[in-house]
């Protein structure tokens, strides 16, 4: 089942074009990776993605309430302890229980320890837990495995592999191999068109 | 043809070029006209004496305050609606001038009042309001020049400049309601155009024609200096790119 | 909207929320306006409303950059904007908790340094009530300046530049209304004024620190 589509988009990053003529589609169960080198817009085309800044061109088709998205930063609240800050994103999605994430992420043991006392790992893995509770199919990660030993590494692929059976998509920007079955998205042709700044866009020449 | 074709920066600039040295040589002719005339060639005020004609820089120079804020409002609306770049730049340009009117009406007005009313400074309306009139264009300034990128500080300051003026007209009337309840009665009024008599009138009105196209002049060279400098932006970025 | 609430009170009770350094700012306020204009009874209780007003209002001021900064810069407030929950809801709900953990208190406080300052007697009612009705809008403006500055690093004084302006007609009607209260003179305009401005400012503000928050994100 076809759940993301996005057609000929173009990106900016600070008011110049960074990605040109970015097409793909992203199938239910299945997984993309972005690659391409630092700087070159991945994170503005997640964030455009994810709807936090506008296309330059192009479009993006998803259903209606199927997209979570998560930064390189987890947005814990450090005073907050683990069930706090999950219960505050299952409100917000509207999901309710946070039951199932705290078991999935093994951080039950956890629960009520403040978020500032968890190691970078525990960390990684509760910002996880904050993506399974929006109960959301669709997600867009960025640099998901940053900070995480090759150990969590494993432990994060297995859970997006869990994801992706359970019907769900998974778009990220990620250097690391992460042993999962994955489309692989090179950005770098989408630079080549985008380098040259269109003259008559501004009309300062 | 329509007025936007001039919102394109190229053809501001060719229109700007041709217009910019007719306003500059026009605001030189204007000011040395009106003010040797106004200064030299019209009789004391018989109560006020000589000092009565601090009014030709003091007048233009608080009726360009009020409408620099004016076209400054005018020129965000215009960037938040349809999107032309030379509009913000023109907003942009236009604040460091009416900041600076803001200030030569404030001080020409202290050495007015001075003499007259035995102090440089009186809570009144007027003065108050003015004196709010340059925070505002001190605030809308420094939230220019804190932020980097160039069309996130156009959109942030043209919110801050129709905010701003809701709240500036505001402040107008609450400092004349609050003046009221503070002194009453003994307020002092500034109203000198209502007593002004053809003799003074005239050399005033070539004053103010004098700072209007002196503020043109400068918001134009302002704008086509912005201009240049985001063409200059816009090579380095593509530079950095290739 | 009501877990965004409860988060937010709860993140400023919590240690290195920040909530009480209003307050203290506020007393501290009170406490060196005496040694500042004399200790004389007479001239204290003049000035009493006009520097209870003033000094809840620099209190309000001093909190402001942690209503959004914060949550910038550890990324929650994209992933806010990301989730099903509007940004005008959002700068609401936070402008809402900046009233409940930073103007309240002060509202609450405001009597009790008005002893310190010898506030006339009418003036205990006069100055709860104004501030009561004025502290919203000052939440509510706030909450735009901090949108407004959110990305910019250092921008705390920025933002005092760019609110205090806005504070104007809020103190100048919240103080007239103390003042007249005090003097027993008509107080409706003032008090329909300082409620109006409130009301219009939570009916229409969000809707521009949304923009501009909007305008940061991207």
């Amino acid at each position: 089942m076809e759940m993301l589509r996005v057609d000929n988009l173009a990106v900016t990053r600070g008011g110049l074009p960074v990605l040109e003529g970015l097409s793909f589609t992203l199938n239910a169960g299945h997984a993309l990776v972005l690659r391409g080198p630092n700087g070159i817009g991945k994170t503005t085309l997640l964030r455009t993605l994810a709807g936090l800044q506008p296309a330059l061109a192009g479009t993006i088709s998803m259903p209606p309430e199927t997209m979570a998205y998560a930064a390189h930063s987890d947005g814990l609240k450090a005073t907050l302890s683990v069930a706090e800050n999950l219960h505050f994103w299952a409100s917000v999605y509207g999901t309710g229980s946070i039951d199932g994430a705290l078991d999935q992420m093994n951080l039950r043991q956890l629960a009520t320890r403040a978020a500032m006392s968890l190691s970078a790992g525990q960390k990684r893995r509760l910002g996880l837990a904050r993506l399974l509770v929006t109960g959301r199919k669709i997600w867009l990660l960025d640099e998901p495995t940053v900070s995480l030993d090759a150990a969590s590494v494993r432990e994060f692929g297995a859970i997006v592999q869990q994801h992706l059976q359970t019907g769900g998509l998974a778009l990220m920007a990620t250097h690391i191999d992460l042993g999962i079955d994955a489309q692989v998205l090179d950005l770098t042709p989408h630079m080549q068109a985008a380098a040259q700044l269109r003259q008559d866009q501004e009309g300062f020449f | 043809m329509s007025l936007w074709e001039y919102a394109n920066p190229k053809k501001f600039l060719a229109l700007s070029g041709r217009i910019l040295p007719i306003a500059a040589w026009g605001a030189g002719l204007c000011l040395v006209v009106g003010l040797v005339w106004g200064f030299f060639f019209t009789p004391d005020d018989y109560k006020q004496g000589s000092t009565v004609k601090i009014i030709y820089i003091h007048v233009p120079a608080a009726l360009m305050a009020i409408n620099i804020w004016f076209m400054m409002l005018v020129t965000s609306l215009i960037w938040v609606i349809r999107r032309h770049h030379v509009s913000a730049l023109a907003a942009r340009a236009a604040a460091p001038v009416g900041a600076m009117m803001t200030l030569i009406a404030l001080i020409t007005g202290a050495f007015w009042g001075q003499p007259m009313w035995g102090t440089w400074w009186a809570w009144d309306p007027r003065l108050t309001s003015f004196l709010i009139l340059f925070l505002f264009y001190l605030g809308y300034i420094a939230l220019w020049s804190a932020i980097e990128n160039d069309d996130t500080a156009a959109d942030l300051t043209s919110i801050l400049c129709l905010v701003g003026s809701v709240f500036a007209a505001l402040s107008r009337w609450a400092v004349n309601f609050w003046n009221q309840g503070l002194h009453q009665g003994a307020s002092l009024s500034l109203d000198k155009e209502e007593n002004v008599s053809d003799v003074f009138y005239f050399p005033l009105l070539v004053s103010i024609a004098g700072f209007v196209l002196l503020f043109v002049a400068l918001m134009l060279l302002r704008t086509r200096t912005e201009i240049r400098a985001r063409r200059i932006k816009a090579l380095i970025a593509r530079e950095t790119l290739s | 909207m009501i877990a965004l609430l409860i988060r937010d009170l709860r993140l400023a009770l919590r240690a290195g929320g920040g909530f009480g350094l209003g307050l203290a700012f506020f007393l501290i306020v009170a406490a060196l306006v005496p040694f500042a204009v004399g200790p004389q009874a007479a001239v204290l209780s003049t000035i009493a409303g006009g520097v209870l007003w003033l000094g809840a209002l620099l209190a309000c001021l001093l909190s402001l950059d942690r209503i959004l900064a914060l949550d910038w810069e550890d990324g929650s407030l994209d992933l806010m904007a990301s989730a099903p929950l509007p940004l005008e809801a959002l700068v609401s709900i936070k402008a809402l908790a900046h009233w409940l953990t930073t103007a309240l208190p002060l509202v609450l406080a405001a009597p009790v340094l008005g002893v310190l300052l010898q506030l006339p007697q009418a003036g205990f009612y006069w100055i709860t009530l104004s501030l009561a009705i004025g502290t919203p809008a000052l939440s509510v403006i706030g909450t735009f300046g901090a949108a407004l500055t959110v990305g910019i690093k250092r921008g705390g004084l920025l933002l005092s530049i760019l609110v205090l302006p806005l504070y104007v007609p809020t103190l100048i009607f919240g103080a007239e209304l103390t003042r007249r209260g005090i003097q027993g003179m008509d107080t409706s305009t003032p008090l329909l004024m300082s409620a109006g401005i409130s009301f219009a400012c939570i009916a229409v503000m969000p809707f521009a620190s949304a923009a501009v928050l909007r305008v940061n994100l991207r």
